[in-house]
């Protein structure tokens, strides 16, 4: 029995502060209701939002802070009560039918929530007899997912003294101790190291295989990237694109970005740069805070946004070296979903 | 509902509460214990106090420790696991509506509360003897430490859902120790015969009906308030309780 995911219409307005793991970066507007006689911050997170992830399939949520994933996957799992629209998990609707839908799936927090007054072990126990599972089902499962994630050797200690990643592999390992059809994961990996982020997309993928839906939300291209499916892009609470990785990539005009590093400022290179063929934008990068931004040229380091990538290089040298500036590094971007967001939205995903 | 998930609640928070077993203990009955000592038995050995004023206070006590080892039981887990770590959000997740997670809270909070209450009885006995118990109904007995012990963990509910934990200090200082004092725990509601208007005032208090209702039930021999006004005061603080405590629990439990 594979499941999906629909949502219609869906709005969240917080009237007051959102829950941690929803961003700090909404948009405040002052709204004055009839019957309060004082103004109230009212924090729009989610505006009209409609999807649809099919049963089986990888869909990311990608976007800043702020965007509105948290919030998405709050509604979704039973944890936020929308203002507005409806959601539905395979054929129950999320507010309406909250008990049926909480078997049908699993969820990794942004941060972890694990119960700190138990052990590892505990906890995947615990969190299986909560879904009725026979007592020996739930001990087995516990022991494979302890190995699986590779927690066995602190199986038996308190979580209070893990490290972040040990937390978040063991919010993973619960999430799926129910074998839900639907694993929600938010941000899964912030905060792993490299190793243990690959880790965890096999087993992301391995879990798909069987056959189960996975929604994840993520502001990590190169993860998205890796592996969704279809994914969508949301900012302001606002589906702004929907398509395979390959399908977004390759709507944007001049995918291209090459970052170049020169020995020293030269706004007349940058002029020279703008007008070779190909080119469709130059900006300068702050060193401080790592923003691009046009015409400014306090930096040395530039992003050039072209239609192709190596073939320009050779002409950026020789421009370089006739005006006498040395180039000392040099990066090709290929066309990537930051230049897709870039793209739709005016700013880039970590501003 | 759902049987399995909620008995997997009530075997989890045992399981944590016998872990904590001795330091629970300890913070239950230490202090009834050092209170029942000092006034009764130093202060009473030592003439300052009379004979009788043992049998009045063991009810008083009874009724403190109930009430604080519910209220600690059920508010003190619940402000911090609505905190920052969320601990709580598997068992927000767990296939029941979360009423029911609440619910689990009070009757657990409520098992605590009733233990606490039935071992002051036999400790304090000890330290007092003799105590002249006449217990001439058990059942009236049993409702009102029934309902004591459910006003206490509905008490913790509706505290521990609306306290903050930076509060914590606060609660204690502003909630619990006034109503303790104000709460006829150490003397009859009649002492306050001489203060009209207090005595009107400390009706609001629901520890008012627990410790007149354990006196009017174990030591009725001392003025005690009606025990039909004892019923009906614990049940509506009860039920009230009950009802702001779920609220506030949905409040927490969903954004």
């Amino acid at each position: 029995m594979q499941v999906g995911i629909r949502t219609r219409d869906l709005r969240k307005t917080y009237t007051s502060s959102p829950p941690l793991a929803a961003g700090s970066s909404f948009a405040f507007s002052t709204a004055r209701g009839k019957r309060n006689k004082k103004s109230k911050s009212e924090v729009v997170a989610l505006d009209s939002l409609t999807l649809e992830v099919s049963p089986g399939e990888i869909f990311g949520l990608l976007g800043p802070n702020g965007a509105g994933k948290s919030t998405t996957v709050g509604i979704l799992t039973t944890r936020v009560r929308p203002s507005g629209g409806q959601a539905w998990i395979g054929e129950h609707e999320v507010w309406r039918e909250q008990v049926a839908v909480k078997r049908l799936i699993g969820v990794v927090a942004q941060r972890p929530n694990l119960d700190f007054s138990l052990t590892a072990r505990e906890i995947l126990v615990f969190h299986g007899a909560y879904f009725g599972i026979h007592s020996r089902t739930r001990t087995e499962r516990a022991e494979a997912l302890l190995d699986r994630f590779k927690l066995r050797d602190r199986a038996e200690q308190m979580v209070r003294g893990f490290s972040g990643g040990m937390m978040q592999r063991l919010s993973i390992a619960r999430a799926m101790m129910h074998d839900p059809q639907i694993l929600f994961l938010d941000e899964p990996s912030a905060g792993l190291d490299p190793q243990t982020r690959l880790l965890l997309w096999e087993i992301i993928r391995e879990y798909n295989q069987r056959g189960k839906t996975i929604l994840l939300t993520t502001h990590n291209l190169e993860e998205a990237d890796a592996l969704c499916k279809r994914l969508a892009i949301i900012d302001h609470g606002r589906n702004i694109a929907l398509g395979t990785p390959s399908e977004l990539k390759a709507s944007v005009p001049g995918g291209f970005v090459l970052h170049l590093r020169f020995g020293r400022q030269s706004l007349e290179l940058l002029q020279q740069l703008q007008e070779l063929a190909g080119v469709r934008e130059v900006r300068a990068v702050d060193a401080a805070s790592g923003v691009s931004s046009v015409g400014s040229s306090d930096s040395n380091s530039i992003d050039v946004y072209a239609d192709r990538g190596g073939s320009l290089i050779s002409e950026i040298a020789n421009l370089a070296s006739a005006a006498s500036v040395e180039l000392c590094d040099v990066h090709i971007s290929e066309p990537s979903l930051e230049n897709l967001f870039l793209h739709h939205t005016g700013r880039s995903m970590r501003e | 509902m759902n049987w399995k998930t909620f008995f997997a609640l009530l075997q989890r928070d045992a399981h944590v509460a016998r872990r904590n077993v001795i330091p629970l203990l300890l913070q239950t009955f230490l202090q009834p214990m050092m209170f029942v000592f000092i006034f009764g038995r130093v202060m009473v050995s030592s003439g300052y106090m009379p004979a009788a004023y043992k049998s009045l206070l063991l009810p008083g006590i009874m009724a403190i420790s109930m009430v604080f080892t519910g209220v600690w039981a059920v508010a003190m887990p619940l402000i911090s696991e609505f905190q920052f770590t969320r601990e709580i959000e598997d068992r927000l997740l767990a296939p029941i509506e979360i009423s029911w997670l609440a619910i689990e809270k009070v009757i657990f909070g409520t098992l605590q509360a009733l233990v606490a209450g039935l071992v002051v009885i036999p400790m304090a006995w000890l330290l007092l003897r003799p105590v002249q118990f006449n217990l001439h109904s058990p059942i009236t007995f049993v409702c009102v430490t029934l309902l004591v012990a459910l006003f206490s963990s509905c008490g913790g509910l509706a505290l521990g859902c609306s306290v903050d934990q930076t509060h914590i200090g606060l609660m204690f200082s502003m909630v619990l120790t006034p109503m303790i004092f104000f709460g006829c725990t150490y003397y009859p509601w009649s002492a306050l015969a001489h203060f009209p208007i207090l005595q009107k005032i400390v009706l609001v208090n629901p520890l008012v009906y627990a410790s007149e209702g354990l006196r009017g039930t174990l030591v009725p021999q001392f003025p005690h308030l009606s025990l039909l006004a004892v019923l009906a005061g614990l049940t509506l603080f009860d039920v009230l309780l009950l009802g702001i405590g779920l609220r506030q629990f949905h409040g927490k439990a969903v954004s």
